[in-house]
């Protein structure tokens, strides 16, 4: 038990009224946090782990409202606090960080003046030290010439600095509690490490409570001192961070951590322990030791964009200065064998997606060669690849499986697509009769066949993208990071499924992801790619173990991992 | 800033040279024959020849082109036949009446129409939404010559209240010395408060009929973006912050949903300019769009292009304000741009 | 796998199509919540029968002056009044529908075809095609509109066929715009880059990938620009532009009415007026019932 909580949630109940009626977002939920600790509310989407916290800041939009339960903080009920009472304690006594930070900031108002906004509603400071307060407060959450800084609007800072002063403004009062809201969605791991380490050494600092909440199990570990899980607006387990990750009690709880990748685990261990096929994974995840003959070479690779034309291009015409186009990609090379499974890892901006769309011959390369079972495919303009017999040969599994499946197209029509301009049926075959073939491949029950994409979960959307992918049975998929938008029970069970289509179908992959976990279950090679150049690569596990180069040593320091049970 | 002023000056370049392009083609790729448009209805065969030859008919294209931009840069518009003055004078001498009818109308919509989105947003639901999307829609709807002519049956004909719709003054009242060429200005500035209350009777009815008229895209573009701009997240993090309403609203919300509705008001120019010459039918105003309308009727050809001309280059020259205007408000635009 | 373990796609019977809300569905549900889309829809029939047999049920020739009957108010058998001639203002309203309403039809259907097609393939394609495009919208929305229709008008000459070219083009920059930056967005949307990879060509995809997605869009384009092209029509001839006199066409019967406002002649210019003002505002709520039901995060 916690000897004196700072918050007690008992019996909170949510409801949203909506067009079909009123949805029950969370239902009847208890949560303490005690004095100095951090607590993790942890769960996927729809689970209510949001919604609980804005119920809490009493900032639930219009449609929401609390239906029973109370909330006692410091000794004061929120649940049924006046309005104007509520809105002294919000920003002084509790305050709360966003995902999306630079979101969070008003665009057209200077970042420093934000900051006194907040300082002096509580009446903290008068107009003269207002500037200098919050100069102060910029200068805690280690923001290097804050003088300066006081005088930026968002739109100049880089994410990370934008969630430095969404931190900032909450802390500016010194609350006693902190709400982070998915703090480091959107941002690159190694911003998310530095957020989060800033975060709780804030907090301990100060002696402050904090609830984290988080879809990231591997985050929850490894700042909170206990967790909470939530399913569907219910709390399903509550324990110790220990505890939880050694001996989880619920199978909701048990099922989330075996999805979660960490180190030192297959890939079939991620599926949930009922569902584990019987038959045992072929070679699956030992990187076979025989040397691949390559399918895809790739050399010198090179991709110029022209710098973005700002607003007076005239202007700059008449300045008569020429620019420096921008390298996305600067000469890389790298093979993949066939059959073999290689995975392209780097944070936002590194080049990964401009090398994987000039691999699937979407877009032209500047320079360089891209070489596919012999044929240099640069010769062949993006354009016209279309025609090219090598089209069937080459496809693409999409990060966003609701963007990358036509709204008006049903799930059947879109995975016939490409059997309707390369028809490789067998004699006898319909095209219908082969989708349903495809369909079962990939575990898509056949009655969804004819639903549109709005009728599908996000999983299901997710196979018919990797149907229509392997359709017309091609020799090299490129997966761009296929399960970046997906809980992590459903990646877990998309992975599995990528990889029995993999020994079955004897393709290669190129793996593009941000995430090295998955990228090292998946991939028997790592390709580590920083600002438009490979930095590393070799075989997964020799990488993942001993990491050569000091970035991709940050890269996998700054992953955050539950521990490894069991 | 300057920088700014600069580039967007230099963007309205290409609208100038498009806008006299199009005004040269309109009067010379007419399908009749163009000199007889600019003599007249009235005119021999030989003052058409004469014409023709005047205006430089007779030559080829890249030519005629050439002596209308020289014509131009002189401020040359040709000769009214109606008036018999030169068009330029015409409508410098007429323009200060449709402007200031213009603006007053603006002025109305605008502070009847800010107030009232923001509210309808603030309290959706309520019945000042209720009000505020039942005059988005039939506001729209109503043809501006129509309630122009409702209005003065209602408070001229019925009630009495309004003097008769002829123009900016009784007849009986003398102008004041022209210094803005704005009645309500130049009354006040010669001490003449008969006349600027005469003045201000003429000038309510229609400018009510054009602030009727762009109320409702300003209405509702304000309440759409205020209620986009609350639900976005920065309003979010003030509300978490404690800020209160009023800050919220006033500071956070306000400036920002201000933006797409700043630049609606080009939108909103360009309906209001149109709506001008209605109105300006409607009440016999003395402005640049009657002048265009009896041209019409006269089939007298050079006013009306005069006129096109005229009206497109206040636009531009109003969509560059209101650029500034939207750069002045936005940091990213005006540090960026 | 997880969910397929066990099953035989052979033995598996054809599921029916799932219960989806259709179209229609939608719609009855639009219109139930919605009362007022329910109005537009029956005024807009209202007005589709008129302009069908309009002349055919008018009770009075619209044309035939009678002296004896001059200015008269609504009675029973003048139901709108007369005009200065004697007219009769109820047939005259009534048969003006069609040509309004083929004016304001004809003009949006124009702009529709060739704004929609300038703005998807200047979207798509980019390039000099775009460029052309977006400076030809420029110049055009550097006009306030009306005052361009005028010019156009008075230039190509007064007639109805040029009145409809002229809204056309006045609107031209609104259409183009919209199917310009639809077909942008879309141009590297993941499903239209899915179809590539699949082998189709650029056209083939435009067609069948691109095309078919922006239409919904257009179509609310078009339903919320009826009401104005109907507007602009009638404002070009209350000032004496494109319908001439005797023809009945609302906005020149308006213009009639005018000089009769003043000494309280109301009705010869407020039945036309109205019957003007009923038809924009049934546009226009139908615009927003259409934008509703085609395009529902797009309600303001």
């Amino acid at each position: 038990m916690i000897p004196s909580p700072l918050l007690a949630i008992r019996n909170l109940t949510v409801e949203f009224a909506t067009r079909r009626g009123t949805v029950t977002a969370v239902k009847a939920i208890d949560i303490d946090v005690g004095k100095g600790e951090t607590v993790a509310i942890v769960g996927e989407s729809g689970s209510g782990k949001s919604v609980t916290s804005y119920a809490l800041m009493r900032i639930l939009d219009r449609a929401g409202r609390i239906a029973s339960g109370s909330m006692i903080f410091s000794g004061l009920e929120l649940a049924r606090m006046p309005e104007t009472e509520m809105r002294n304690l919000r920003g002084r006594e509790l305050s709360m960080i966003f995902q999306n930070p630079r979101a969070a900031l008003n665009p057209i108002r200077k970042i420093g003046h934000q900051i006194e906004d907040v300082l002096r509603q509580h009446a903290l400071v008068g107009a003269t030290q207002a500037q200098q307060k919050a100069i102060e407060a910029l200068a805690n959450v280690r923001i290097a010439r804050p003088e300066e800084r006081y005088h930026a609007y968002p739109f100049e800072l880089s994410g990370g600095m934008c969630q430095r002063v969404v931190i900032a403004l909450a802390l500016a009062c010194r609350p006693q509690l902190l709400i982070a809201d998915e703090p480091t969605t959107g941002l690159d791991v190694t911003t998310q490490k530095a957020v989060m380490d800033l975060v709780s050494e804030l907090t301990r600092e100060r002696a402050m409570s904090s609830i984290l909440i988080t879809h990231d199990l591997g985050l929850a570990a490894a700042y909170a001192d206990r967790v909470v899980v939530m399913e569907k607006g219910d709390v399903v387990e509550t324990a110790d961070a220990n505890t939880i990750f050694r001996t989880p009690l619920h199978a909701y709880t048990r099922k989330l951590m075996r999805a979660t990748p960490r180190p030192g685990c297959q890939l079939r261990d991620l599926l949930p322990e009922e569902t584990i096929s019987p038959v045992p994974s072929p070679v699956a995840n030992q990187p076979s030791k025989q040397q691949h003959a390559p399918i895809l070479r790739v050399e010198n690779l090179i991709k110029e964009y022209p710098k973005a034309k700002s607003a007076g291009g005239l202007l700059s015409l008449l300045g008569g200065k020429s620019e420096e186009p921008f390298r996305a990609v600067n000469a890389i090379s790298f093979c993949v064998g066939r059959g073999e499974s290689v995975g392209l890892v780097g944070e936002s901006g590194c080049g990964k997606s401009t090398t994987s769309l000039m691999v699937t011959r979407l877009i032209d390369a500047t320079s360089g060669r891209i070489e596919f079972d012999g044929t240099d495919l640069t010769q062949i303009p993006a354009r016209q690849f279309a025609a090219s017999p090598f089209r069937a040969r080459i496809q693409m599994v999409f990060q966003d499986p609701t963007d990358s499946l036509n709204p008006r197209f049903t799930a059947a029509r879109a995975i016939a697509d490409p059997l309707l301009r390369f028809p490789r049926l067998k004699p006898g075959e319909s095209i219908r009769q082969r989708c349903e073939k495809l369909a079962g491949q990939v575990g898509l029950p056949l009655d969804l066949l004819d639903r549109f994409p709005h009728q599908l979960s996000g999983g299901q959307k997710a196979r018919v993208g990797i149907a229509r992918a392997i359709a017309l049975e091609p020799d090299l998929i490129i997966l761009d990071e296929p399960t970046a938008a997906l809980d992590v029970s459903v990646q877990a069970i998309v992975l599995n499924l990528l990889q029995d289509l993999k020994q079955k179908l004897g393709m290669s992959y190129l793996f593009v992801s941000h995430d090295l976990h998955v990228v090292g279950l998946m991939c028997d090679r790592l390709i580590v790619m920083r600002g438009g150049e490979i930095v590393e690569q070799g075989n997964s596990a020799d990488i993942l173990a001993n990491p050569r180069h000091e970035y991709t040593q940050a890269l996998i320091a700054a992953i955050p991992a539950p521990p490894a049970s069991r | 800033m300057l920088r700014l002023i600069g580039a967007r000056l230099l963007t309205t370049i290409p609208s100038i040279i498009g806008v006299i392009i199009v005004t040269f083609l309109l009067t010379r790729v007419l399908p009749g024959d163009t000199a007889a448009y600019f003599a007249g209805p009235t005119a021999s065969p030989k003052a058409i020849a004469e014409i023709r030859s005047k205006l430089g008919l007779d030559q080829p294209l890249p030519q005629q082109f050439a002596s209308y931009v020289a014509a131009l840069v002189k401020g040359d518009l040709g000769q009214s036949l109606t008036t018999g003055q030169p068009v330029t004078r015409d409508i410098a001498a007429r323009l200060p009446a449709s402007a200031e009818l213009t603006l007053c109308g603006l002025l109305l919509a605008m502070s009847v129409a800010l107030p009232l989105g923001v509210l309808a947003a603030v309290r959706q639901g309520s019945w000042i939404d209720h009000l505020c999307r039942i005059i988005a829609t039939a506001g729209v709807s109503l043809p501006v010559f129509f309630t122009g002519l409702l209005l003065v049956f209602v408070f001229y004909f019925i009630l009495g209240w309004s003097p008769a719709p002829l123009g900016r003054l009784d007849v009986f009242l003398s102008e004041p010395p022209r210094v803005t060429g704005f009645l309500l200005i130049d009354t006040l500035l010669a001490g003449d408060f008969p006349a600027f209350r005469a003045a201000i009777a003429q000038l309510i009815l229609p400018a009510v009929t054009l602030g009727i008229f762009s109320l409702a895209p300003i209405t509702r573009m304000t309440r759409a973006s205020m209620l986009a701009v609350l639900g976005a997240d920065f309003v979010r993090t003030a509300r978490a912050s404690g800020l209160s309403s009023g800050k919220v609203i006033g500071v956070y919300a306000f400036r920002n949903a201000m933006l797409p509705v700043v630049t609606t008001l080009g939108m909103v120019f360009s309906f209001l300019l149109g709506a001008n010459v209605l109105v300006e039918k409607v009440f016999a105003w003395p402005g640049i769009g009657s002048y265009a309308v009896e041209a019409l009727i006269a089939s007298d050809y050079a006013p009306i292009q005069g006129f096109v001309l005229t009206m497109a280059v206040m636009y531009v020259m109003l969509n560059l304000l209101i650029d500034l205007l939207y750069g002045f408000i936005d940091p990213r635009v005006r540090l960026e741009g | 796998m997880s969910e397929s373990s066990g099953v035989q796609p052979a033995l598996r019977v054809r599921q029916q199509a799932p219960s989806s809300p259709g179209l229609w569905t939608h719609g009855v549900h639009i219109i139930a919540e919605n009362p007022v889309t329910g109005l537009a829809f029956g005024l807009f029939t209202l007005i589709v029968f008129a302009a069908l047999f309009g002349p055919m049920i008018a009770p009075f020739d619209p044309l035939a002056s009678n002296t004896a009957e001059a200015l008269k108010g609504p009675t029973r058998v003048h139901w709108f009044g007369t005009d200065q001639l004697g007219r009769d203002i109820f047939s005259r309203v009534l048969v003006a529908t069609r040509l309004d309403f083929t004016i304001a039809i004809a003009s949006v259907a124009l702009v529709f075809f060739l704004g929609g097609l300038a703005g998807v393939t200047a979207g798509y394609f980019g390039g000099w095609v775009d460029k052309l495009v977006g400076r030809i919208a420029d110049t055009i929305m550097a006009f306030p509109l009306f005052v361009l229709a005028m010019g156009i008008v008075a230039a190509l000459g007064n007639s109805v066929t040029n009145i409809i070219i002229a809204t056309a083009i006045i609107n031209f920059p609104l259409y183009a715009r919209v199917a310009r930056a639809e077909a942008n967005v879309r141009r590297e949307a993941g499903f239209v880059q899915a179809a590539r990879l699949a082998g189709n060509s650029e056209w083939r995809l435009l067609l069948t990938q691109i095309v078919p997605n922006i239409m919904p869009i257009m179509a609310v384009q078009m339903s919320l620009t009826m009401g104005y092209a109907i507007l602009n029509a009638a404002g070009l001839s209350f000032i004496g532009l494109g319908v001439r006199p005797p023809t009945p066409e609302w906005g020149i019967m308006v213009a009639e009415g005018a000089s009769f406002i003043v000494s309280g002649e109301w009705w010869i210019a407020f039945f036309p007026g109205l019957a003007l003002m009923i038809a924009v505002f049934c546009f226009n709520l139908l615009g927003d019932g259409v934008r509703d039901l085609i395009d529902p995060q797009r309600r303001t």
